[in-house]
């Protein structure tokens, strides 16, 4: 081997895989990962559940939201190693038993999405304001989707679709 | 073990700066060492030692959500403004105190925030524990008093006097972004005198500027709209902004001038007891 293929070949820095167990939707999901591969990666190409969708890759739009043991996290800024031995509940974990989660239900019949590119991110940031603050005003509501951007709707109807989530939940 | 890893390493704390840098390539480490799993590095913990006053402590791993949403924090106003309001829920739920006095952004919320209190810093490395002034750890941008192999393990943060009052504001064209500039007062008062002033502006040099002039301009002075503004001007004479993508350099100083006076205002208020919710401002 020419010297200068074994010296590329150590600047590639190939890296060992590492075992992480990660819980997404109540599934265990035990594999090997490399240590770069990102959450976002994982929960798409491993997992295979395309939900969590990738927009800007740059910590700004909030498309790959998914809550970590209840919080809400970008998936794509965070490395699928640092979520070893947590809950992650991505768009596919709202729904329980074939019925939509009142929150998808609110997003569906108040129109609050348009393509639907940043829905999965949207509900799960709802999922944590409604879980921490069941009867959010609206500048709550607000600080609590800063994070989420959406090109389409003008937030009007997303809000809407919270406001309503907020209600039918109180009521379940 | 960074030590062992070599100058090539580097610490990761809640990676809210630092992923998006290494995707860019802006950064290329040999090694990350994740620091997410070590316990006991997230706390805030009140102290009232026999020698000192006062001081709250911040583990280095402490979230912004949890400074956020802490009651012990609000004991200092300014704290949770700056808390509450960096970036979104999303990276306050991941991004560490610790992380950001570490990393040194000039455009970063904490160091702006801590230089206006009497704020010390707890570095830890292979040759022990020394602690470090804020004043002195953070030495230009992105460039701080670390050791390559040194991290920080708590951030302490002396409980101002009675009749003290802060503000932290920034104002920023979205949530998730920097801000464009931002402005940090706090204040100790004397009826309507103005007793103390410490004022800090973000954003707008290479490290947060302690406006001194602006101080001085405030001791002893009764706080009104004429001294304020004064004290705003000296503010704007301080600020050295760079023309980028958030604004020019004269519409960024405009803003250091609106900012500095109402982060006054607020502070003012504070410290006759009044309780005011702090907002960052949106464009």
């Amino acid at each position: 081997m020419p010297e200068n293929v074994a010296e590329t070949a150590s600047a590639q820095r190939i890296a060992v895989n590492i075992n992480v167990n990660i819980n997404v939707n109540g599934k265990s999901y035990a594999r090997q990962v490399e240590p770069r591969m990102l959450l976002v990666e994982f929960l798409r190409e491993v997992c295979d559940l395309t939900g969590t969708h990738v927009g800007c890759d740059t910590t700004y739009c909030g498309a790959c939201t998914v809550l970590m043991n209840g919080l809400a996290v970008k998936s794509c800024t965070m490395f699928a190693v640092q979520a070893d031995g947590s809950e992650i509940t991505t768009v596919e974990g709202l729904e329980k038993d074939g019925k939509l989660h009142p929150i998808q239900k609110a997003f569906g019949d108040s129109y609050g999405l348009q393509c639907g590119y940043c829905t999965p991110g949207l509900m799960l940031a709802t999922q944590q304001l409604l879980s921490e603050n069941p009867e959010p005003s609206e500048k709550e509501i607000r600080r609590a989707i800063a994070g989420n951007t959406c090109r389409c709707t003008g937030y009007m109807n997303i809000f809407k679709a919270i406001q309503l989530a907020s209600q039918n939940m109180k009521g379940a | 073990m960074l030590g062992q890893l070599g100058e090539g390493a580097k610490f990761l704390a809640g990676g809210q700066s630092l992923i998006p840098l290494l995707k860019l390539r802006f950064a290329n480490p040999e090694h990350l060492v994740d620091l997410n799993f070590i316990t006991g590095t997230s706390f805030i913990k009140e102290d009232w030692g026999a020698l000192h006053f006062g001081a709250l402590r911040f583990g280095a791993m402490t979230r912004h959500a949890e400074i956020e949403h802490s009651a012990l924090a609000r004991k200092i106003p300014l704290l949770h403004d700056c808390a509450a309001g960096i970036a979104d829920v999303q990276v306050r739920n991941r991004g560490t105190i610790g992380g950001s006095l570490a990393e040194a952004d000039p455009s970063g919320d904490w160091a702006n925030a801590l230089i206006t209190l009497d704020t010390t810093v707890q570095c830890l490395g292979p040759h022990g524990a020394r602690t470090v002034h804020l004043r002195d750890f953070i030495k230009d941008a992105f460039t701080t008093a670390l050791a390559h192999d040194e991290l920080v393990t708590e951030i302490e943060v002396k409980i101002p006097p009675k009749h003290s009052g802060g503000a932290y504001l920034a104002f920023k064209r979205s949530a998730p972004v920097y801000p464009t500039a931002s402005a940090a007062v706090q204040l100790t008062v004397a009826g309507d005198v103005c007793q103390d002033a410490a004022i800090a502006l973000g954003c707008v040099g290479l490290t947060a500027i302690r406006a001194t002039e602006a101080e001085t301009t405030l001791r002893g002075k009764i706080l009104n709209g004429k001294t304020i503004a004064t004290a705003a001007e000296a503010a704007r004479a301080a600020a050295d902004p760079q023309l980028d993508m958030r604004g020019s350099a004269e519409y960024k100083r405009q803003l250091v001038v609106a900012l500095v006076k109402r982060a006054i205002q607020i502070a003012m208020r504070r410290a006759r007891g009044e309780q005011i919710e702090g907002a960052h401002l949106y464009a």
